[in-house]
């Protein structure tokens, strides 16, 4: 009977700790919840989006907030650690439904993003995740995504370097063990077999790994006009040096993820003309761009990367679709989203799909005399 | 008379959780964060007591927990997928634990005969790597476990909604594992943890009980495995690295090794601690990590010693009155 008392005394005493985190929605306020990992391996991303989040919150705010009918609406940000984990990230859900949020921003990475679609479709509430690019991460009617899905940007890129760049044959070096890596380099060579090109070697490799010799190697052997590389920055690091010192001089290609690499180079020559397909770079010379880049570092003393900026358009994807529905009901904002045009950072202008897709440009960033540029 | 009190009691503790549980899910007095972690409580619970029959109870370290709960989720994942339209999930979930448990004591049988003449740290770093190559493996299976994109799409069959079926399942897994250790098994098992050479001299064949203790620990695990698929729908082989199996170990050695009741109660704590704390914003890991210190130093402090001793003389006196 004593351990009983124990055991029930120790639930309580959880229960009461949990109890303070249920916190009411005033009237005026929508509340934005979001989750992503803010600790632990990728908490990089999970920080750059409810950083983007906020800024694009405090600039709505200082504005007079969004007026829907009648009524004007402050916006403010609930973020919870999902520690990119799919567990951590229903817990993080369900939290932030206790606290009573409007919308969903999130999750960050495509796996969290799978496992909270499923519990959202059933509540019903509008989800806009900001940089979830697996394709199941938008499977439900309510969900939207503000970023490329993996495969469309490797057949963006394979569309481009056949049809632009007049490239035949490519190899492709990519991570195995990674969902973002595979899913791009997938859907390239696909795309390249159907347009007529050849993948002369496709070579893999794990995350971690930091010797790259070789896979190059057996590149080095083939006829290969371009490496395509859909990768992370610190792997392109190591890959486009060693390429360098092994004298492999064909052009470099490359997703998303390279976006940062210049910081991480030893010498900028080594990624001098590679070609990546990126929704946002904050070394662009754009009005808008600039004057986020200039709010961010201001309020975080650092440069914002693209899950800065695609949480910054993800928020105000949430306020045109609480115009358009005139309503923040999420039936009403999720039947306003196939209406709604944005003109963010990522895209401009920016529409979506029934499917979830958002539907914008892609851009193709270059390194030029040791800077980052559009390609014109 | 002795062994029947001590059922009773658990027993009236085992249908007092379940219906304060319940009560509270019905009564709707539970957060939807709390609701959330009741089954995620139930699947560590398994892991750590089935964790602990090896650990514990046979005295050998073991860093591949994880790999059999990987293994027992895909199976059974698969399972639930290939059969959602085609099956009741009253007929399928039990069919997916029992299939999904096989399947890891299957692994348990392959990786337990070779491994199982290594001891200690040797066995351990051997584990250790069975668990990266389980994972690998996943990886690179991308046609059937969808590779490192996640196998995704498990029906939500195991979620708090179905808590019944957890929790029954949760409680086969303590009795299974109460009983083995108090079994002529059981104490042939601790035998071999006290002293592997008596424990040979008198006859015990050590190798067959190391491995029926690490097979059933497969098996208790893939079944665990299985809830954690259907709780979330969404597998892939990052979440079932070394850093999982050393989480199960922690509730294990937390709970004080060849304990149940321990395991059990580190288990709940650890699993539901990190979200109690996210109140805590940005101390959160920093409490946790001190936590677990603050855990493990009185778990071996002289404090806890005294608790007990006193406890224990009180037992023997009342012993001595009552006789």
């Amino acid at each position: 009977m004593k351990k009983l008392s124990k055991f029930v005394g120790l639930t309580l005493a959880m229960s009461l700790a949990a109890a303070p985190l249920a916190a009411c929605a005033d009237d005026n306020v929508f509340l934005i919840g979001g989750c992503g990992p803010l600790t632990g391996a990728n908490a990089s991303y999970g920080n750059s989006v409810m950083n983007g989040a906020q800024i694009a919150i405090d600039e709505i705010n200082a504005a007079g907030g969004v007026q829907v009918g009648d009524t004007t609406y402050t916006l403010d940000l609930a973020f919870e650690d999902d520690e990119a984990t799919e567990d951590k990230a229903v817990q993080a859900y369900n939290t932030l439904m206790d606290q009573g949020i409007d919308g969903f921003l999130g999750a960050v990475t495509s796996g969290a993003c799978i496992a909270v679609v499923s519990i959202s479709q059933q509540d019903g509430i509008l989800q806009i995740t900001p940089s979830g690019s697996a394709e199941a991460c938008i499977n439900g009617d309510n969900a939207f995504r503000i970023c490329f899905s993996d495969p469309e940007q490797g057949t963006a890129m394979a569309d481009y370097a056949i049809d632009t760049l007049g490239l035949k044959k490519i190899a492709v070096l990519y991570n195995a063990a990674d969902e973002y890596s595979t899913g791009i380099q997938t859907a390239f060579e696909a795309e390249v077999a159907a347009k007529g090109g050849e993948i002369v070697a496709s070579e893999a490799f794990q995350t971690g790994d930091v010797d790259f010799s070789t896979q190059l190697t057996t590149i080095k052997g083939t006829d290969a006009e371009a490496i395509y590389v859909p990768a992370y920055y610190q792997d392109v690091t190591y890959i486009t040096k060693q390429a360098s010192e092994q004298g492999i001089d064909v052009q470099f290609l490359g997703s998303d993820g390279w976006d940062g690499v210049l910081k991480t180079v030893t010498d900028p020559a080594t990624v001098e003309g590679c070609i990546f397909t990126s929704p946002f770079c904050a070394a662009v010379d754009d009005e808008n761009v600039v004057a986020f880049v200039e709010a961010y570092e201001a309020a975080y003393g650092e440069t914002p990367d693209q899950f800065a900026a695609d949480a910054y358009d993800g928020v105000y994807t949430f306020k045109a679709a609480m115009e358009q529905a005139g309503s923040i009901e999420s039936a009403d904002m999720i039947a306003a989203m196939t209406e709604i045009s944005v003109s963010g950072l990522t895209g401009d202008p920016m529409t979506f799909e029934e499917s979830g897709a958002a539907v914008k440009d892609v851009k193709f960033v270059t390194v030029k005399d040791g800077a980052y540029a559009y390609v014109e | 008379m002795k062994i029947n009190k001590k059922l009773i009691i658990n027993g009236v503790i085992a249908i007092a959780v379940y219906a304060a549980v319940m009560g509270l899910v019905g009564a709707g007095a539970l957060s939807r964060q709390m609701m959330s972690l009741i089954t995620p409580i139930c699947v560590y619970v398994m892991l750590a007591v089935s964790l602990s029959l090896v650990v514990g109870f046979l005295g050998e370290l073991s860093l591949g927990h994880a790999a059999f709960m990987s293994i027992g989720a895909y199976a059974g994942g698969l399972f639930l997928i290939g059969t959602e339209e085609v099956l009741p999930t009253v007929v399928s979930i039990p069919l997916a634990v029992i299939l999904g448990g096989a399947c890891a004591a299957v692994l348990g049988v392959i990786i337990g005969i070779p491994v199982l003449r290594l001891k200690g740290d040797y066995l351990a770093i051997v584990t250790l790597g069975f668990g990266e190559i389980v994972k690998s493996v996943f990886n690179a299976m991308t046609g059937i476990t969808g590779g490192a994109k996640g196998l995704s799409g498990i029906p939500l069959v195991t979620t708090y909604r179905n808590f019944t079926f957890v929790f029954i399942l949760m409680l086969l897994v303590i009795i299974v594992v109460a009983h083995m250790v108090n079994s002529r098994h059981g104490r042939a098992v601790c035998a071999v943890r006290d002293n592997y050479i008596a424990a040979e001299a008198v006859g015990i064949p050590v190798s067959k009980y190391k491995i029926l203790a690490f097979v059933v620990a497969a098996f208790l695990a893939g079944m665990a495995g299985v809830v954690y698929a259907g709780n979330l729908g969404i597998l892939k082989p990052v979440n079932f690295d070394y850093n999982t199996s050393i989480e199960i170990l922690v509730m294990v050695v937390l709970g004080g090794m060849g304990s149940i009741r321990g395991s059990i109660i580190a288990a709940v704590i650890l699993t539901a601690l990190p979200e109690v704390l996210r109140g805590a914003a940005d101390y959160r890991m920093f409490i946790y990590a001190l936590a677990l210190i603050i855990m493990m130093l009185f778990n071996n402090s002289a404090f806890k010693k005294n608790l007990i001793d006193k406890k224990n003389l009180r037992h023997a006196e009342k012993l001595q009155k009552e006789a």
